[in-house]
């Protein structure tokens, strides 16, 4: 009788990440605040502060739904990333993640896996997220090549995230470091021209968003909402090489776990 | 108040306060993440003072009430994680078995609630003022700034009481924050009610007693003293204060039966 033959990495990570998605969709603790936050963010967002399209040099054609869209549909790219790290935290906790690691004959398939899932699982999201704000109005100028590139970016953003937060969730083995995968992204995503254009932020605010790589993120999206194309290729640039470089820092976390036992 | 219950009060307040204290992850988040968004809303909202009828021209002054009630919001779940992990733990069956008052019991656990509270206003408003925020009021509405901060905060805390007795587990009580932000929020946190452009949002806020809790702590900020303002911050702080303690005394009958 011939040896069953160990499975590739295209099955591990399918294993992984079908019983990611499945735990996501059937358990209403992970699945109602990945569905609720991005919405809450984006109806208190849009509604409370629609006045602030007339301040002065304020100048975003679709209007401020639009504007804080971009900014809620990156959030919560960023966000699904994380989040799918504190599962695999959970996973090393309850020791199931071990188990992983005895079976999968390619690791590299497990953090594959998880990747996938929390793109399917932002993609849900999305879905949701952006059925309201056509519902509440919304305006898109852009073409449909250029809401496809603001879709594009919030895929890199979400792989990017999820790298950085396995990375983070490999090496510290626990739920304990969640604030450690959350708190910079959550940095990161605030210290940028959320609420107003970089033009019209001053002082420190200014000086940080200038050289935050995130500024750019939201620049390229809200210009391709607006249909008015701009710094594409920088955000393009970053929004590759950010999750390649996160992907290096996971696979470092990976080599940590082996290594841990 | 008899001798015996002002024992039991004073034991349990030392315990709560000292508790409190004791834990830096429940002082250093209450402290640093209210402060952290202060700075990234009044740097980013810095442009809407330029809007038509914005109270002041200084957001930094305007966004000053919010870490405020953040700070009250941190209670809910400090005081009832606290409460949860002696229902948990046991502590408070034990408790059960001695002669212990239940107004002994609530007002004792608040005790860390009335420290950190203290703690939280006096830092907000200190970094506050350094970084340039107005305090038209003077120094004693600054005073008067850190009562209404501490009674919000109890009053806030006795419906983390109220949580903690219904249900007995400390992740209970966590899950609740999500639900408090909500009401944060659904306010006029970021601009005054009559900036609200958006109708169904403006009618949120109009009905949401955060809002009011809101514009009493800026009336001290940004236009010195309106008993008015100040009265209705104090009204509804007393109401929540009330409320909660009731709704609290009954889930701990409850609760005791049970054990």
């Amino acid at each position: 009788m011939s040896e069953p033959r160990p499975a590739g990495l295209r099955a591990v990570a399918l294993a992984v990440a079908w019983r990611s998605v499945h735990n996501f969709l059937t358990n209403p603790a992970f699945l109602v605040p990945a569905l609720v936050f991005p919405l809450f963010f984006f109806v208190s967002f849009a509604g409370g502060l629609s006045a602030i399209s007339n301040v002065p040099g304020f100048d975003f054609p679709p209007g401020y739904t639009a504007f804080q869209f971009v900014f809620v549909l990156l959030q919560s790219a960023a966000f699904g990333g994380v989040f799918t790290g504190f599962g695999i935290a959970r996973d090393f906790e309850t020791g199931f993640a071990r188990r992983y690691l005895l079976a999968a004959s390619h690791r590299a398939g497990i953090v594959a896996g998880y990747a996938l899932a929390a793109l399917i699982r932002a993609f849900v999201t999305w879905t949701v997220l952006t059925t309201v704000a056509l519902v509440a109005g919304m305006n898109v100028y852009g073409s449909g090549a250029e809401v496809f590139g603001l879709y594009g970016l919030a895929v890199c953003v979400n792989l990017g995230a999820t790298m950085w937060a396995a990375g983070v969730a490999m090496r510290v083995r626990s739920i304990q470091g969640g604030p450690l995968m959350q708190f910079p992204v959550f940095l990161i995503l605030f210290l940028a021209p959320v609420y107003v254009p970089l033009s019209l932020l001053s002082g420190w605010i200014h000086a940080v968003a200038s050289v935050n790589p995130t500024t750019a993120l939201l620049e390229a999206g809200r210009g391709f909402i607006s249909g008015d194309p701009t710094v594409v290729v920088l955000a393009f640039g970053l929004a590759v090489t950010l999750p390649v470089l996160f992907a290096l820092w996971a696979r470092g976390g990976l080599r940590r776990a082996e290594a841990a036992g | 108040m008899s001798d015996g219950l002002r024992t039991q009060i004073g034991q349990l307040a030392r315990r709560s306060v000292l508790r409190t204290l004791r834990q830096p992850a429940q002082i250093v988040p209450a402290l640093i993440f209210p402060l952290f968004l202060l700075a990234v809303n009044s740097g980013g909202l810095k442009g809407a003072t330029n809007l038509p009828g914005f109270p002041t021209d200084s957001y930094l002054t305007f966004a000053l009430a919010v870490p405020f009630m953040q700070g009250a919001l941190f209670s809910v779940m400090n005081a009832g994680t606290d409460l949860a992990r002696d229902i948990e733990t046991g502590f408070l069956n034990r408790l059960a078995l001695t002669p212990l008052r239940g107004a002994a019991l609530l007002s004792g656990l608040l005790a860390g609630a009335v420290v950190l509270g203290l703690l939280q206003a006096v830092t907000y408003l200190l970094v506050g003022l350094t970084a340039g925020a107005e305090l038209a009021a003077g120094a004693a509405g600054g005073v008067v700034l850190i009562v209404l901060s501490v009674t919000v905060t109890v009053a806030f805390g006795t419906i983390g009481l109220f949580a903690a007795l219904r249900t007995g587990s400390g992740e209970a009580v966590q899950s609740l924050f999500p639900v408090f932000f909500v009401f944060l929020f659904l306010s006029s946190m970021a601009l005054p009610l009559e900036l609200l452009q958006t109708q169904w949002f403006h009618d949120i806020a109009s009905a949401n007693p955060v809002s009011y809790l809101l514009q009493a702590f800026r009336s001290l900020l940004i236009e010195g003293w309106d008993l008015g303002e100040l009265a209705l911050g104090f009204g509804i702080a007393a109401a929540i204060l009330a409320v909660g303690m009731l709704a609290a005394s009954r889930a701990l009958k409850t609760r005791l039966v049970r054990t």
